[in-house]
């Protein structure tokens, strides 16, 4: 089979990425307060997936190291709180895994505080944590992290509101269409019913699909309780000729 | 085999905490020649600066070329030391620069060019998903004219708010580009 690609009718055969449709929440979400003066109001113009576009930085290796991928280590001594292993792959929506990708995670010690002077929280720091990691994905697409699970804690978006213990995740995926910046939470939380930005996704089954799962499998004896989460970016449409290879 | 998409979530009030790097605004390194500056401010509904917000950008080479195998061109020579990806938290006073190279015009798909551009995503608090827009340069009125996504956007107030401003007084390597996420003079953002 050639890998040479026709010319188009510019001599030009881009992939393209699948939109999106009624997944990630609507910039415009008054209960979430922090969106009121900040969410754009006028629709975004359609822009055709261009040179640009299904491009992308493929970067990281050069600025990540091993013990980057353990937030409980490089300090003085342990944090504390419950150590935790977190780990997935990250796949397209077309299941091929997504490999050499970097992954940043940020996120609160064990007790709701950030290590950032904005945080006002009146919860201890902890000096052993300051809450950020990076990794390179594996040729499988996997990632893994040791870390302590987050805290809980109060912010200001309605009386008595709770941030449900999260991870913040930054992924770049191979094309400027892939990026994205989430949160991942953990099972059963009991704040999920009244947190504006979990239930900002509209979809409850893509809800779900931010809540990793407990799994004994990962979980190391004596040590560490065990995550599994995967991360699905937008995967590229078939292109006209790969629909037109005989099959 | 179809998966379904993770959603996105607000990158949050403590994205400093994880993504800034300390080279993240240069492109290309601090003095190499022909480097220019694009700046400005990210602004909210009220007009206040937004001082936890994130801009990235992604960028062609001089040539046009991108270091990327989905490029049907093949590699270009590129640019030495250019990354063509850009990184910057805004300030306490929401300004954000980065220091680059300017990018070359591309074929796009139908047959025509893309004047000069550089991809911006926006991250902040109060964004539930990130926002998308593009610079283009004001000294290249004939490209810009010529460009597509450019022409697409029939309202001149609109279309303004797309092209970078000359600094004046700073010489031919510096521009200034004001995000505005909400008001009157709102940014155009795309849906890519």
């Amino acid at each position: 089979m050639s890998t040479e690609l026709p010319p188009g009718p510019a001599g030009l055969v881009l992939p393209s990425y699948r939109r999106p449709a009624g997944v990630h929440p609507a910039l415009d979400f008054p209960a979430y307060r922090s969106s009121l003066l900040r969410a754009p109001k006028r629709p975004p113009v359609p822009l055709a997936q261009g040179l640009t576009e299904v491009t992308g930085p493929l970067l990281g290796a050069e600025r990540v190291r091993s013990a980057d991928a353990d937030l409980t280590t490089g300090h003085g001594g342990e944090p504390l709180g419950e150590r935790i292993i977190l780990t997935g792959r990250v796949l397209d929506s077309g299941g091929r895994p997504v490999p050499d990708t970097l992954v940043e995670i940020w996120q609160a010690n064990a007790s709701g505080r950030y290590a950032h002077g904005v945080d006002e929280h009146d919860a201890p720091l902890d000096p052993n944590f300051d809450g950020a990691g990076r990794c390179m994905t594996d040729s499988a697409g996997r990632y893994r992290f040791v870390t302590i699970k987050p805290g809980a804690y109060p912010w200001q978006n309605h009386l008595n509101a709770w941030r449900p213990a999260h991870v913040h995740f930054s992924l770049f995926g191979r094309a400027f269409t892939q990026r994205l910046v989430t949160q991942m939470y953990f099972p059963g939380d009991p704040l999920f019913a009244q947190d504006p930005v979990f239930n900002s996704v509209p979809d409850p089954a893509a809800r779900e699909r931010l809540i990793a799962r407990f799994d004994l499998g990962t979980t190391q004896p004596e040590w560490a309780l065990g995550y599994q989460w995967d991360i699905v970016l937008r995967g590229r449409e078939a292109t006209a000729f790969e629909a037109e290879q005989p099959r | 085999m179809s998966l379904m998409l993770t959603p996105s979530q607000t990158v949050g009030p403590f994205l400093a905490i994880g993504l800034p790097w300390p080279d993240g605004p240069f492109v290309v390194p601090e003095g190499t020649p022909g480097a220019i500056s694009i700046g400005g401010l990210v602004l909210d509904g009220a007009g206040a600066p937004v001082p936890d917000a994130l801009v990235e950008t992604w960028q062609a080479a001089p040539d046009g070329s991108f270091a990327h195998p989905d490029d049907p061109r093949g590699p270009g020579p590129g640019a030495a030391g250019f990354r063509g990806f850009g990184r910057c938290p805004t300030d306490r006073d929401g300004r954000y620069q980065i220091i680059t190279l300017r990018p070359g015009a591309l074929p796009s798909g139908d047959g025509g060019t893309q004047a000069p551009h550089v991809d911006v995503s926006v991250f902040a608090r109060g964004l539930l998903d990130r926002v998308v827009t593009r610079i283009y340069f004001p000294d290249e009125a004939a490209a810009n004219a010529a460009d597509p996504v450019l022409a697409a956007i029939t309202a001149d107030d609109r279309r303004a708010t797309l092209i970078a401003a000359a600094v004046p007084g700073s010489g031919p390597g510096a521009f200034r580009f004001d995000i505005r996420l909400q008001g009157g003079r709102e940014t155009v953002f795309f849906d890519v």
